[in-house]
């Protein structure tokens, strides 16, 4: 009598595709596909104007012109030689800092234990400054030195909140108080150091992309690679985790292993973004949570939040540049952005909490 | 599902001390899960149960003995082949903001996948069969948040299902329900019992222990006080040494089996 009946796909309160390309089977939310390509054409859209903007102005149409291989000698000149490095720098570090905040966030289910709230910024910063003083100033060294001074600072943090256990409000509030601490020790340090070092190096002091050139930039981006596909490859044991560590350990994770792993690869992409543009705040805590909520899915996805960290870290560098009337480091204005968010999220955590 | 023909005890304890932080909970306590039952421990509040249930599944390492699992030890199995034989329930499980019944209980599916196959037509047919099993389907696209306690358990219980194995433990899966939706779930466990599985719980109500169980495991400040059959198990003087209630047991009306009525007042002192 009836059409044999197909059955229907199972119904998972949203929709969604199974991607397949070869062996991979990953199923997508439609949500999730539609906002990161809203999110990449923002991207580009200010990519546009951080390339055109500035004392010699670039037509939009130019700057494709130029982006396609064409337009003129001048053109050329100001958006490939001055511009790219610093836009390329803003997306790149601001995806790194958003996907180590979302493995921060995930790894211990805390929407504030980010890695610029715990101070690891400011620590790697500190560790870039002690290389510059007693080593070296040469690029390599110094990423290193971030990378150490990164790590030394989350093992203070994690010594110091052992007890409350790293899920606590304990961890939050020794984070902010190492952060403090390291921050006014980068300042004296800036103080006492030679003056042409400590120009050369203030100019992250606050995170900025002035200056970005593009031999860091390439250097950071390789270092972090690998870490970026180690984070990728975690995503799958974090999302069992935000179940409880029983539930994560009873369906085959080791919770204890996958969050050390999680947290050293956030070290890395946070040093590794400090060495191009200093300790930006705020965008590892802020990213990660506005993606979620934007494309609502129950997880912190590491692609959005990556999408919207470079989507934020590039808007907040034209403002930086462009919307007052002095050249602003791109760290006050995540700053001042962020400080409102933190203030709210602190709100709402507690709320939750009463 | 691997049906189960051997008699060959699955799980197993071997002495083992137990403890956190230094401090012992159990020790030197050895168990057997008989093949295909439904075995209940009880015991007082903090005499080890449920830390016997973490030893049991791996949860906590022994700091002496071992656990076997399928004639190995399950410290020597690597942690997804663990979760391929053996299901946990328990009490800390939380659900993330904003998840769907049908992704919780997908997470289930976590130890048969990989990086690269994250979802197969195995995952779905798994999921939609847990979903069956546990009256959930029709709840499948809402969110969790806003399912209801009975409902909420039935879906984590959905979840362990999805993992496929024929060894459940649940660690106090019916607290915090109102006696409804105790019954409903432990008629559940029932069922999942009589389909081949074997199930291990650990409970307060000792009636629904008597009444549910074929294999009761008794404690008292990290030992094993008692084992066997409700009938063996839940008599006057063992549910008085056991949990220091004066008690009296009596056929329960429906089933015949004991059913344990307290009497009234703080003392351990039995009038009859």
């Amino acid at each position: 009598m009836t059409a044999p009946v197909t059955p229907r796909p199972l119904d998972v309160g949203y929709r969604r595709i199974v991607l397949r390309i070869g062996p991979l089977h990953l199923p997508v939310r439609w949500r999730s596909v539609l906002v990161s390509l809203a999110i990449t054409v923002a991207v580009l859209l200010l990519a546009v104007l951080s390339l055109g903007l500035g004392t010699y102005t670039v037509s939009p149409g130019g700057v494709l012109r130029v982006l396609l291989g064409g337009g003129d000698v001048m053109d050329r000149t100001v958006v490939l030689e001055w511009r790219l490095a610093r836009t390329l720098a803003a997306i790149g570090m601001g995806a790194l800092l958003a996907v180590a905040g979302a493995l921060f966030q995930s790894a211990t289910r805390n929407s504030l234990a980010s890695p610029d709230i715990l101070g690891l910024a400011n620590g790697a910063f500190t560790g870039m400054l002690l290389t510059l003083v007693l080593v070296s100033t040469s690029w390599p060294a110094l990423t290193l030195g971030a990378l150490l001074g990164g790590i030394a600072t989350a093992a203070i943090i994690w010594l110091l909140s052992l007890r409350g256990g790293i899920q606590g409000f304990r961890l939050i509030v020794v984070g902010i108080g190492v952060s403090a601490i390291l921050a006014s020790s980068n300042t004296w340090m800036l103080l006492q150091i030679e003056l042409e070092t400590a120009l050369f190096a203030s100019s992250w002091g606050t995170g900025s992309l002035n200056g970005v050139t593009a031999g860091p930039l390439l250097g950071a981006t390789l270092c972090a690679l690998p870490f970026l596909l180690a984070g990728g490859a975690l995503a799958p044991r974090l999302r069992q985790i935000e179940l409880g560590d029983d539930m994560a350990a009873a369906s085959g994770v080791r919770p204890d292993r996958v969050r050390t792993i999680a947290l050293v690869v956030g070290v890395a992409l946070v040093a590794a973004a400090t060495t191009v543009a200093g300790p930006v705040a705020f965008v590892s805590l802020a990213a990660p949570q506005i993606a979620r909520r934007v494309a609502r899915t129950p997880h912190l996805s590491l692609v959005l939040s990556g999408l919207v960290g470079a989507a934020v870290l590039l808007a907040s560098d034209i403002v930086a540049q462009h919307v007052l009337p002095v050249t602003l480091p791109v760290g006050v204005v995540t700053v001042s952005v962020g400080g409102a968010y933190l203030v709210l999220m602190i709100i709402l955590e507690i709320r939750r909490r009463a | 599902m691997p049906e189960i023909v051997t008699d060959e005890p699955r799980l197993r304890a071997e002495r083992v001390t137990l403890s956190y932080d230094r401090t012992e909970i159990i020790r030197d306590v050895s168990v057997l899960i008989p093949p295909g039952s439904f075995t209940v421990i009880i015991g007082p509040n903090a005499c080890g149960k449920s830390t016997l249930l973490r030893g049991l599944s791996r949860l906590l390492a022994p700091a002496g003995g071992q656990v076997v699992l399928d004639g190995r030890a399950i410290d020597s199995y690597p942690a997804k082949e663990v979760a391929r034989r053996l299901g946990l329930l328990p009490q800390s499980a939380m659900a993330p903001d904003g998840i769907t019944v049908a992704d919780l209980v997908a997470r289930g599916r976590y130890p048969h996948q990989n990086l690269l196959r994250q979802w197969s037509k195995a995952d779905e047919s798994a999921v939609r069969e847990a979903l069956a099993a546990t009256g959930t389907a029709d709840l499948a696209p809402r969110p969790v948040d806003a399912l209801s306690g009975g409902q909420r358990q039935r879906v984590w219980v959905a979840m362990v299902l999805a993992q496929q194995t024929d060894l459940l433990l649940l660690d106090e899966p019916t607290t915090f329900l109102d006696v409804a939706h105790q019954v409903e779930l432990m008629e559940l466990f029932a069922e999942l019992n009589a389909q081949g599985r074997t199930i291990v719980a650990v409970l307060h109500d000792l009636n629904h222990a008597a009444r549910y169980a074929s294999h009761i495991v008794a404690m008292r400040d990290g030992r094993i006080l008692a084992e066997g059959s409700p009938a063996d198990v839940i008599t006057r003087e063992r549910v008085e040494e056991v949990f220091g209630l004066a008690n009296v047991v009596i056929p329960d009306p429906v089933t015949g089996g004991p059913l344990v009525v307290p009497l009234r007042g703080t003392s351990a002192q039995v009038r009859s």
